[in-house]
């Protein structure tokens, strides 16, 4: 089973303050009240707990103050093989922040080396537009591409002057939000209990279980009656036959829909049990459904059957007259 | 030994909207904090603990969000901690922080319920398919609706009562400043007119998706001392059933009745419609105001709706419901219970601006979740309670 | 402030629970032993509050099925937290201290094994930035490790002790799911996993519930001869993000130790779910050498998610009903790294009940 959704999350201005960097290629720190700078901002300060709002351009080469290995790396994470993830301090920052190091064996990675932010191709304001850190040789930081000691180690620079240097471009409009898909695996198991409904329903039978304690007759089977929490146990097969206690004809449609409205979405108590279950009501026109109107269920073909409630496609009118309210007006 | 007195004195609330794109969680929570410690003439500062509180992770997509959140909020350093009784989470949660002061543990405590609906789809979040399930649910107003049917069944109702319910609702809202839907011209006729949802309740008779927070100071008596309008809290319940159990009743449930006659009993009251003044009751369709009229035990079973009906509930009336707007008009559903509790204690503190109801001495604050079957209320008073 | 003590423990732990992610099966026997060890029936609790998370379920208000195995008809007075067993016991504690009610019942549950335990809880981490790099609880752990290796504070030697201890002490405990013992050589001579951490040095993925009967004054005596006196209880949060802490330490764990009288504490259960946190927590609280620590085990044994902080509170219960020890610790933890931390002490006299 995978639980899965793309949240849209607003960053407000700080986080936003960030990543708007990120997209056009600069790292920016917030300047908390005690003069230190953190990378990524804190939104509000730890002492004074006002919003932050001095952000300040840090260096995109930095130092590894830890960093551990990943074996075994998960879904999503920035590499699918093997590398490390470090705490690396940005020239210009007082506190490390995280990221991956790509290397290929935890024997090139140690703390104190020095890394540099490898920028993804495409920047779209978000944290993974940068791909990752990667070392920096020795010989590159004093003589080669990242420069001398003065661009390796800048001071930190203040907005209005990060502005000016870029004069001229057109600045993009602030990011203010991210899109964060969340994607996770689940292995779902039944009880005991449930195991025997649904496989029941493989058969093409609706097995309830009768609780030993208060002896009502339970719809899905349950680990444990809710009235007296012991474990229902007398199996006890249920009419295919039921009456409808209560329902709403549902006119809206909504994400992840199946069919198309209207349709009636009904408690249908079957007969010998002592609760109703939820399911749809088909073939009549859903204003002529009524509260006491007597169903039955109606299979999907054979060779659809799995281990599922949606074994049964819905139910329809029997045609008997319906049932008295005083007969089901205590499952209401 | 009893529960030491605890009081509100600090409330605060975001402006209410579909989707707040201008703040993060923190910066949501933040707005409602920094105005309840304005309120209270506190900062962050002066708090003791924090109890966060807000409906499941899934809306948001952070597990256990009061956790990053910490350092924002000023947690830092102090105890937090993170209640979700589904939707009656904001009620639960201004209980557990009410305790910790009536426990005689701390003096000043900040408790805060949010909720950022926009950052998910709360309908997707509530209906994740189960294995094996049956997904013919459709959503909250699917789960509802049934039992709607049921009461107006079982009282005899006049099919119009719940739309009375959403335009008194709806025009308490325009005197609401932060509410989220400020409908103008809302009239029983014109919710009768709209769409048919999930039949029988229609579009206007449902509560909107907010984002939103609600924050709350409770502090003791000796704090409270030096509060111009303390709010005192006069009694809290909290009770809960089985959420599908063989005839359980759904329209009146027993954890709710059972709630109702714990609080008057802690309240010192005997005749609820008598001696409360105002309510703030969790009204996420229409309907749902007439249900727990009776299951409060303001009215008889099957009466409810008559007090609705007779406009008893409107400012003014006998017992003034949801003068706030209610969750119909605002729904950031971790806060929507808080805001109830809140708003109740706006009532008797006299700070209820243009949807204040006069000479209001205590209010009921009400909230409810799950399928009916989790319940939180208080009561809350302008005097310091006697016993 | 009232006397309350811990007079009953129960508990389930498995790699794999072939069951719901509710785990409400495992409720049940564990409601039934709770019942037989007090002599209550269910309508003896007057208060229930359980500890759980939606994530780990992968499911919204997964702990709304849970209830039914208590039986709630009647309706029961109840609440939830989105925590540890330890901090639903804090809340029942606050319950009970003001006066409300004079019992509780509280429990927690997880099924760790329903998804990937270290990739699920990066969903705990700050959503902007740090979720969307899947940062691993045993990535986050490495990184604490290191930085203390290289401080100085502690070294791989020093973490294997750790894990020798735990895996021989465990071997006496019935419900460890890691157990045997055998030399810190042979330890680190075991390949390196998530370098610095071995497999060892980090808690195995574990299923299971556990639950904790609470009683005031008269009530707790009724039930046993030595009740577990909770004469202190304190808990507090440090800030989340990884660069704004110093790694080497817990300070939240310092503040919540240092609102207790630790004088006296003969045995510590830790929550420690990885070996060089054991190392940080003893420091933070300024545990003595002759305090046995984690004599059940420990979290590197066996960690139910969500059960294992208050797992740590019935083990150093059980040590004072059977007079082995007069005065315990009990510590749990929540969040990466350490972040969060609770800390109570239990005793055989009431005297200074309360703190």
């Amino acid at each position: 089973m995978t639980v899965a959704f793309d949240y849209t999350r607003s960053t407000g201005p700080v986080i936003g303050r960030f990543l708007t960097g990120l997209r056009d290629g600069h790292v920016v720190g917030g300047r908390t009240s005690a003069g230190a700078v953190v990378v990524p901002p804190l939104e509000f300060d730890p002492v004074t707990h006002e919003p932050t709002t001095d952000f300040v351009e840090v260096s995109s080469v930095g130092t590894v103050t830890s960093w551990t290995w990943v074996p075994e790396p998960v879904k999503d994470q920035p590499f699918d093989r093997p590398f490390a993830f470090a705490l690396v301090t940005l020239d210009g920052a007082d506190v490390p922040f995280l990221h991956a190091l790509d290397v290929s064996s935890p024997d090139e990675v140690t703390t104190g080396m020095r890394v540099r932010v490898r920028w993804a191709a495409e920047r779209t304001g978000h944290i993974n537009d940068i791909a990752c850190f990667e070392p920096v040789a020795a010989l590159d930081e004093v003589e080669g591409g990242a420069g001398g000691p003065d661009r390796a180690r800048p001071q930190p620079r203040n907005e209005a002057a990060t502005e000016q240097s870029r004069s001229g471009d057109v600045p993009a409009a602030p990011v203010t939000g991210v899109v964060t898909r969340v994607s996770l695996d689940y292995d779902y198991a039944a009880s005991p209990e449930e195991s025997l409904f649904y496989r029941g329903l493989n058969e093409g039978r609706i097995m309830g279980q009768r609780c030993p304690t208060c002896q009502k007759v339970y719809i899905p089977p349950r680990s444990a009656c809710p009235a007296d929490g012991t474990p229902t146990e007398e199996e006890v097969e249920l009419s295919q036959t039921g009456t409808v206690t209560t329902f709403c004809i549902v006119n809206v449609p909504f994400l992840g829909q199946k069919i198309t409205p209207p349709y009636v979405s009904a408690y249908v108590l079957l007969d010998g049990a002592d609760i109703a279950v939820l399911h749809l009501i088909l073939g009549v026109p859903a204003d002529e459904v009524r509260m006491g109107m007597r169903v039955k269920a109606v299979w999907k073909p054979r060779d659809e059957w799995t281990f599922s409630l949606e074994n049964i496609d819905h139910f329809a009118p029997t045609g008997e007259p319906d049932a008295e309210f005083d007969t089901y007006k205590q499952h209401l | 030994m009893g529960k030491q007195p605890a009081a509100i004195v600090g409330i605060g609330q975001t402006h209410h909207r579909a989707k707040r794109e201008d703040v993060s969680m923190a910066g949501l929570c933040r707005e409602a904090i920094d105005r309840a410690l304005a309120d209270a003439n506190m900062t962050l500062d002066d708090i003791d603990a924090i109890v966060v509180g807000k409906a499941p992770d899934l809306f948001e997509g952070v597990m256990m969000p009061e956790l990053f959140l910490a350092e924002a909020l000023g947690a830092a350093g102090k105890p937090l901690l993170r209640v979700h009784t589904a939707g009656s989470v904001g009620g639960s949660t201004a209980i557990v922080a009410s305790s910790l002061v009536q426990a005689g543990v701390h003096k000043r405590v900040l408790t805060v319920a949010y909720e950022k609906q926009s950052e998910s789809n709360a309908m997707w979040a509530l209906s994740v398919p189960l294995p094996f399930n049956m997904p013919v649910h459709a959503g909250a107003g699917g789960y509802f609706a049934p039992h709607v049917r049921s009461y107006i069944r079982r009282s005899g109702a006049p099919t119009h009562i719940g739309a009375i319910v959403a335009a008194k609702d709806r025009n308490n809202a325009l005197k609401n400043p932060y509410a989220h839907l400020h409908n103008e011209g809302t009239t029983v006729e014109s919710v009768l007119a709209s769409q048919m949802l999930w039949d029988p309740i229609r579009y206007d008779e449902t509560c909107p998706s907010s984002d939103g927070a609600c924050a709350l100071v409770i502090v003791d008596e000796q704090t409270a001392a030096s509060s111009p309008n303390p709010a005192w809290i006069h009694g809290t319940v909290m009770r809960s059933e089985a959420t599908t159990a063989a005839e359980r009743d759904q329209v009146n449930p027993q954890a709710g009745r059972d709630a109702a006659a714990a609080l008057w009993k802690q309240a010192g009251i005997t005749n609820p419609l008598e001696e409360i003044d105002c309510a703030e009751i969790y009204v996420p369709f229409s309907w749902f105001e007439p249900m727990w009229i009776e299951n409060l035990g303001f009215m008889p079973e099957g009466e409810g709706w008559k007090l609705t009906e007779a406009g008893e509930t409107a400012i003014g009336g006998k017992l003034p419901i949801n003068m706030s707007g209610g969750v119909l008009s605002s729904n950031p559903i971790g806060a929507s219970g808080m805001l109830r509790f809140g708003e109740a204690a706006l009532q008797v503190r006299g700070a209820a601006g243009e949807h204040q109801v006069e000479g209001a001495r205590r209010a009921l604050g009400h909230a409810y979740g799950g399928g009916s079957q989790f319940f939180a209320m208080w009561v809350v008073g302008s005097e310091k309670p006697s016993n | 402030m009232r006397d309350v003590a811990v007079v009953g423990f129960a508990q389930r732990q498995m790699p794999e629970f072939d069951g719901s992610p509710t785990c409400v099966e495992l409720l049940v026997p564990v409601f039934k032993e709770l019942y037989e060890q007090t002599g209550w029936t269910r309508k003896d609790v007057g208060f229930w509050c359980s500890g759980s998370s939606d994530y780990l379920a992968g499911r919204s208000f997964s702990f709304v099925q849970a209830v039914d195995a208590i039986g709630v008809i009647p309706p029961v007075n109840e609440s939830h937290v989105e925590m540890d067993l330890a901090w639903a016991m804090y809340e029942a504690w606050i319950k009970i201290q003001t006066g409300e009610v004079d019992t509780a019942l509280v429990y927690a549950f997880g099924k760790s094994s329903a998804g990937v335990l270290r990739r699920t809880l990066a969903l705990q981490l700050e959503p902007y930035t740090m979720t969307p790099l899947w940062p691993d609880t045993v990535s986050l752990a490495g990184l604490q490790a290191r930085t203390g290796i290289d401080a100085g504070l502690w070294d791989e030697r020093a973490m294997a002790e750790v894990a020798n201890r735990s895996l021989t002490d465990a071997e006496k405990n019935e419900y460890a799911i890691r157990k045997g013992g055998s030399s810190v050589d042979e330890l680190l001579a075991r390949p390196m996993y998530a370098d610095p951490l071995r497999k060892h040095d980090c808690a195995p993925v574990t299923d299971g519930v556990a639950a904790l009967v609470l009683a005031a004054g008269d009530r707790a005596r009724e039930v046993r001869d030595r009740p577990a006196w909770l004469t202190g209880i304190a808990h507090n949060v440090d800030p989340m993000g990884m660069g704004v802490r110093d790694l080497t330490r817990s300070p939240s764990a310092q503040r919540a130790g240092a609102a207790l009288d630790l004088d006296g504490v003969e045995v510590a259960e830790l929550h420690a779910p990885f070996s060089h946190q054991e190392l940080i927590l003893r420091r933070e609280l300024g545990l003595a050498d002759d305090v046995a620590v984690n004599p059940s085990g420990g979290a590197l044994t066996s960690n139910p998610m969500f059960s294992a902080g208050g797992i740590r509170v019935g083990e150093a219960a059980t040590r004072i009903w059977s007079g082995e020890a007069s005065k315990v610790l009990a510590h749990a933890t929540s969040g990466p790294a350490l972040q969060q931390n609770l800390v109570c002490t239990l005793d055989a006299a009431t005297e200074g009940a309360g703190n």
